[in-house]
């Protein structure tokens, strides 16, 4: 009997200093950690994955995101089981007004595809928008073709057939890829049109990055499309390709970075692709997360909310910018990190704005 | 032991109804996944080989995918014939019980158990550059490619219980014919054959559906182009490879479409086993 008392006493004594912490010491210290849970895109999962590591070693906040694909992501948003979700494309007014509330996209970080190909001896090529609608249309089968001859003055290309590889399997990346050749091409746009997987009018379909990248490393002659952190990481030669400008751009982190320099509308949602920045890779696209705008749903608690937009705002800023670069996706341009923070401002709990 | 006697058949008749509940479930969940695109296309989804799965443009037909399925089967079983037989005499009749049947049977079975992205890996780094220095095709991607890797990928299946079918003609029947002075050649084709064939034949039924499941191998082989192949060389697609790969990210019509697909293949694979059924029931009156 008296030791029950003694560990009542002892109960209660911890349930009113845990009750009394967090007050005395929020903005100091951490408050208990939360278990934040996210889903959705698998593109930026690597980068996703090194951030959250991060942050966890240095705020003991532990945060879960699964690589489900952004259709997965948006649903589990949707369903309410998830903190926050990822996707590659941003919902239209159509699909935002499908969400149970008003929804926020907060872009993360910046991706592009590259053109890849395998001409042995060759690792400069330049691609005008012509060619490529020619080259992904199957209208030009062999190197040699003098419509490339005349990109490439100076090149010998060789007289060898060109087989085109394209995803089989749906993806953002041929989203991406055929947004652009929408952009730049009427013929494709009525011909082909955009989507995550299309129907093609030539080539040989390989599943995921690895499939595509490894199938153009086999077969000498092809060329195709790779998500380019895949592509950077893997070193894989990849084609210069005509911009808004009119300039040949190789992809790199700065020239991706520099398609979101444009003007872009004060909710991020656009696509990135045909950026009238004149040193911008033309292929480029934002990856994000969405959440809700109004934090309290399904008995959130604050400290929930707070570890939400704590992190995102810690995602989109310099340290996790860094991160992004080292596993090869473009960091944010400092302008739409300004965007992004004023967005997450707009994210409340209890109509209470929770980061100032 | 009456009461025993009774829990026993009980289970096992409880089994069994849980076996046809499974079948009838799956079936009944494909027709209900298959029914919004039956709705919008009718009988043209059958027929169609259009795969256009462009939001606004979306236009669906399997004929493509069953074209592929079908030819890189036939494929297969035409190039496994030869071998899955011979190699189930050597292993039944000619060296039946020797050492090196033995081995060979062994060597046979482990075939079956090799997993199928092996199979598949295989024929991406080694049967398809030769297949391109053969100058049978471009790239070394298509229907043909992917029925050699199907052909040695069903053997196994072929060759075992072709084998055991042999083995199992009574010893008698050929030694009769033997000493009414028939050569091996004689015994094999008048009385080894006439006495298996129905259940070599089942056996070459079972390897045809093995063949028309098949999915990762044939991924990586047959070049995923929606199309029906030009050529038999060219590349196309088959039922259970357009599945794995548009399934992710499918919803809506394309879901119901890849459902569609699969209560196709389950239908087909059932009327191939129906033939295979009557064949041998022909064989055997």
């Amino acid at each position: 009997m008296k030791a029950y008392t003694l560990i009542l006493a002892i109960a209660l004594f911890l349930v009113s200093c845990g009750n009394g912490g967090p007050d005395k010491k929020s903005g100091t210290k951490e408050s208990a950690p939360v278990d934040l849970t996210a889903a959705g895109a698998t593109f930026p999962l690597p980068f996703y994955n090194v951030a959250i590591k991060n942050y966890t070693e240095k705020s003991g906040q532990s945060i879960s995101y699964g690589g489900v694909g952004s259709g997965g992501g948006i649903r589990s948003l949707k369903d309410r089981v998830v903190d926050f979700g990822g996707t590659d494309a941003f919902l239209n007014d159509e699909q935002k007004s499908e969400m149970p509330a008003d929804i926020v996209h907060i872009p993360t970080c910046i991706g592009a595809v590259v053109i890849a190909y395998n001409l042995p001896g060759i690792d400069q090529l330049k691609l005008s928008n012509a060619n490529l609608q020619e080259i992904f249309m199957g209208n030009i089968t062999r190197w040699n073709d003098p419509q490339l001859v005349a990109s490439n003055p100076g090149l010998t290309l060789p007289d060898m057939p060109l087989t085109v590889v394209h995803r089989s399997d749906g993806s953002g990346t041929t989203y991406i890829f055929s947004d652009f050749m929408s952009k730049i091409s009427a013929a494709w746009e009525s011909g082909v049109g955009r989507g995550k997987s299309l129907m093609w009018p030539v080539g040989i379909g390989a599943k995921g990055n690895p499939g595509v990248a490894g199938t153009i490393k086999a077969t000498e002659g092809a060329v195709g499309y790779i998500g380019s952190e895949f592509a950077f990481a893997q070193k894989i030669p990849v084609a210069q390709v005509e911009n808004s400008a009119g300039k040949y751009i190789l992809p790199s982190l700065e020239s991706i970075s520099a398609a979101a320099k444009a003007e872009i509308p004060a909710d991020t949602r656009a696509n990135l692709t045909c950026s009238s920045d004149p040193e911008a890779y033309p292929i480029s696209g934002f990856t994000w997360i969405i959440l809700y705008k109004e934090q309290n749903y399904n008995k959130r608690t604050r400290a929930q909310a707070e570890e939400t937009v704590k992190f995102l705002s810690w995602l989109i800023e310099k340290d996790a910018q860094a991160l992004a670069q080292q596993v090869n996706y473009a960091p944010l341009p400092l302008k739409t990190v300004e965007q992004a923070k004023e967005i997450l401002r707009s994210v409340v709990y209890d109509g209470q704005s929770l980061l100032n | 032991m009456i009461k025993s006697e009774r829990v026993v058949k009980g289970i096992l008749f409880l089994s069994s109804l849980l076996i046809i509940l499974i079948t009838a479930g799956m079936m009944l969940s494909l027709m209900n996944g298959s029914i919004p695109v039956f709705k919008e296309f009718g009988l043209r989804f059958i027929i169609s080989s259009q795969w256009n799965p462009t939001e606004g443009r979306e236009e669906y037909g399997a004929m493509a995918f069953i074209v592929g399925t079908l030819l890189t089967s036939l494929i297969a079983i035409v190039l496994c014939f030869p071998l899955a037989f011979s190699s189930s005499l050597f292993i039944g009749e000619y060296f039946q019980g020797t050492r090196i049947a033995k081995i060979m049977g062994t060597l046979v079975d482990m075939l079956a158990g090799i997993p199928s992205i092996v199979y598949g890996l295989w024929g991406f780094y080694v049967l398809r550059p030769l297949i391109v220095d053969l100058g049978l095709n471009g790239q070394g991607f298509g229907v043909f490619t992917a029925g050699v890797v199907l052909a040695i990928m069903i053997i196994p299946y072929a060759t075992s219980i072709s084998t055991e079918i042999i083995k199992m003609v009574p010893g008698e029947l050929k030694e009769a014919a033997y000493s009414l002075g028939a050569t091996r050649r004689d015994v094999i084709l008048r009385v080894l054959i006439p006495n298996a064939r129905s259940g070599i034949f089942t056996s070459f039924v079972l390897a045809f559906g093995r063949a028309l499941g098949e999915t990762m191998a044939v991924t990586m082989l047959i070049g995923n182009a929606n199309i029906i192949p030009d050529s038999l060389f060219g590349p196309g697609n088959t039922m259970a490879s357009v599945i794995a790969n548009q399934f992710g990210e499918a919803e809506g019509l394309k879901l119901s479409a890849l459902i569609s697909i699969g209560l196709l293949l389950f239908v087909i694979t059932g009327i191939i086993n129906g033939i295979g059924k009557l064949i041998i029931k022909r064989f055997n009156s």
